[in-house]
């Protein structure tokens, strides 16, 4: 069961209490972007073993989104953050760096 | 006029835990920017208590302030006296970006009360409802099985439980089962 604090409303939150809104900080292409960047953005998402963002709302709870850093393979949680940023922050990022050294997210690491 | 009556019409069942709904319950729902001083105005001087602060809920019989969200309280009030609530908040927020709504009428109030309240909850709910982890002056929302409630202790071991009207025929049902004879755990 995974369990994240969320950092909106403070709870620790099990994942029922909780809606999955997919894969974090997708770059937007809309219109006037060229086929391949829209493609891209509505359908290619990364599927790792290991580190990973994502989008999560606390829905049975506060009703708010937020973001969350953790491990596919393990259900380790890194952290929890903010949904208003657009990668996640440093200390976010320090906390993934001493349990996985070395990892890579997309362009992040 | 025709009279209010509330979901279950002060149903009742005693288990390992005393069930009831409650009956007739003003609540106003005021969303805007909790860190306001006139949203704060407002919502005080409406439930006649201190601003909850996050996670918390400030009750004083039947009126009272509930955290919902970073952007919600629940106001607290007599069934009868929502109007005239409502009227007062709307005058000390004019002109603020702020929402009031009643909504005493789309929600259904539950209590739950005795030495086995936290069992019963406890079934129901994904929370830690252990004496330590959670307290009289908290606030939770979350589940009850499948649906959306939220909950508070008036005391050591009494819960009052809101949730949505349209399911209160369920959660009642539910709390009855939770609350059976021979169903405790011992687990608090
Ligand atoms: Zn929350």
């Amino acid at each position: 069961m995974l369990i994240l604090q969320c950092p909106c409303c403070g709870v620790m939150a099990d994942e029922t209490e909780l809606a999955a809104g997919g894969e974090a900080h997708l770059k937007r292409f809309g219109p006037g972007s060229s086929d391949d960047d829209f493609e891209s953005y509505l359908f290619n998402r990364v599927n790792p073993k290991g580190v990973h963002f994502e989008r999560w709302r606390h829905a049975y709870g506060c009703g708010k989104w937020f973001h969350a850093a953790r491990c596919t393979a393990t259900l380790e949680v890194f952290g929890t953050y903010s949904a208003q940023v657009t990668e996640p922050p440093q200390e976010i990022r320090d906390k993934i760096s001493a349990r996985r050294p070395g990892w890579r997210w997309r362009e992040f690491g | 006029m025709s009279d209010p009556v509330s979901a279950l019409n002060r149903a009742a069942f005693t288990g390992i835990a005393q069930i009831a709904e409650t009956g007739l319950q003003g609540m106003i729902t005021l969303r805007g920017d909790l860190a306001s001083a006139v949203v704060i105005k407002a919502a005080t001087a409406a439930a006649g208590t201190d601003m909850p602060a996050r996670g918390e809920a400030k009750i004083k019989g039947e009126h009272g302030l509930c955290w919902m969200s970073p952007d919600e309280v629940l106001v607290l009030c007599p069934h009868a006296e929502v109007a005239m609530t409502i009227a007062a908040m709307e005058q000390v927020l004019a002109g603020e970006h702020a929402l009031v709504v009643n909504v005493s009428d789309a929600r259904a109030v539950f209590r739950v009360s005795g030495p086995l309240a936290r069992e019963v909850l406890s079934k129901l709910a994904p929370v830690d409802l252990a004496p330590q982890a959670f307290r009289p002056g908290m606030m939770r929302r979350t589940k009850l099985a499948q649906v959306p409630a939220a909950f508070w202790m008036e005391d050591d071991r009494t819960f009052r439980i809101v949730c949505f009207r349209s399911v209160a025929q369920y959660v009642f049902d539910l709390l009855k089962v939770s609350a059976q004879e021979g169903s405790e755990v011992g687990v608090f």
